[in-house]
């Protein structure tokens, strides 16, 4: 294993870490409400839901965030590696997945670990799985 | 109340990600690149998130309620099922591919990326997709 000693961003990371660990607590805390970003959206695309202000305004805040982020610092790198074709299968996928999976790396890697879920972990182990070998296959196997 | 909490919440889940560097899909896929130049992280960042919310989470667990009088809303399915694995198998697939995943597709969907629009659009359809498909399966 060869790490990008470059890239690596250990304290940055650990700090923005915290800070999501602190937002999905307020959110369970406060609102009695997981935050998973995939579940908040998904229920808002169905029609009878509960809560919808709520699940909005969690949305609203994480949608205006670089905007206030903006205010005092520049934004932070914003790098795509894929192209048009590649962002709509994996968008696809992405809604498809995790509406059948019940979350993403939000609503089981961090609320559902953090409740100790057995589903949460299978669930996180699962997608860690297949993102290493999607990327190993389209980097090192097709991409060369 | 509880919208001010909601929205304060989304807003410093939004900051976490962009200080966390995970707002950025290519140091996404640099974490999910075991084998090439590996970026450990993001691996970090979930060290992080863990480690703050894991103690109010079993506090909440023991609750029926928030502390705002709301009802304490955790899931409660148990059984691992294949639902749960093929859909979290078909999410990874596609994280692998884009690096983007539901949190930071919207924390920067208004940064002005062409790229985020198409891939918030296609997620949106494939969840619209899984609505359509179960309503049709429970009738």
């Amino acid at each position: 294993m060869n790490v990008d000693w470059l890239n690596f961003t250990p304290w940055s990371s650990l700090a923005g870490g915290a800070l999501i660990g602190l937002a999905t607590s307020l959110f369970v805390v406060a609102n009695g409400r997981i935050a998973g970003i995939s579940g908040l959206i998904g229920s808002l695309l169905q029609r009878g839901s509960e809560g919808v202000s709520e699940k909005a305004l969690f949305l609203l805040g994480l949608l205006i965030a670089p905007l206030l982020w903006g205010l005092f610092a520049a934004l932070p790198q914003i790098e795509f590696k894929s192209g048009g074709s590649g962002l709509i299968v994996a968008g696809v996928l992405v809604g498809i997945g995790t509406r059948y999976g019940s979350g993403c790396t939000s609503g089981h890697g961090v609320c559902g670990i953090s409740r100790l879920s057995p589903r949460s972990m299978v669930a996180t182990v699962c997608f860690m799985f297949s993102g290493f070998v999607t990327v190993f296959v389209l980097r090192h196997l097709l991409g060369g | 109340m509880t919208k001010l909490t909601a929205f304060i919440a989304g807003l410093l889940f939004g900051l976490g990600l962009l200080l966390a560097g995970m707002a950025n899909p290519s140091k996404v896929l640099a974490f999910l690149d075991l084998t090439g130049a590996w970026d450990p992280s993001l691996g970090l960042v979930m060290v992080g998130a863990i480690g703050v919310a894991i103690g109010p989470l079993t506090w909440a667990r023991r609750q029926s309620s928030s502390l705002l009088g709301r009802p304490m809303q955790l899931p409660i399915k148990r059984e691992v099922d294949p639902r749960l694995i093929g859909g979290s198998l078909l999410f990874g697939i596609g994280w692998g591919i884009a690096g983007i995943c539901p949190g930071p597709a919207v924390a920067i969907l208004l940064t002005g990326h062409w790229q985020v629009i198409v891939f918030m659009l296609a997620m949106l359809a494939g969840m619209l997709l899984f609505t359509a498909l179960e309503s049709r399966r429970n009738h």
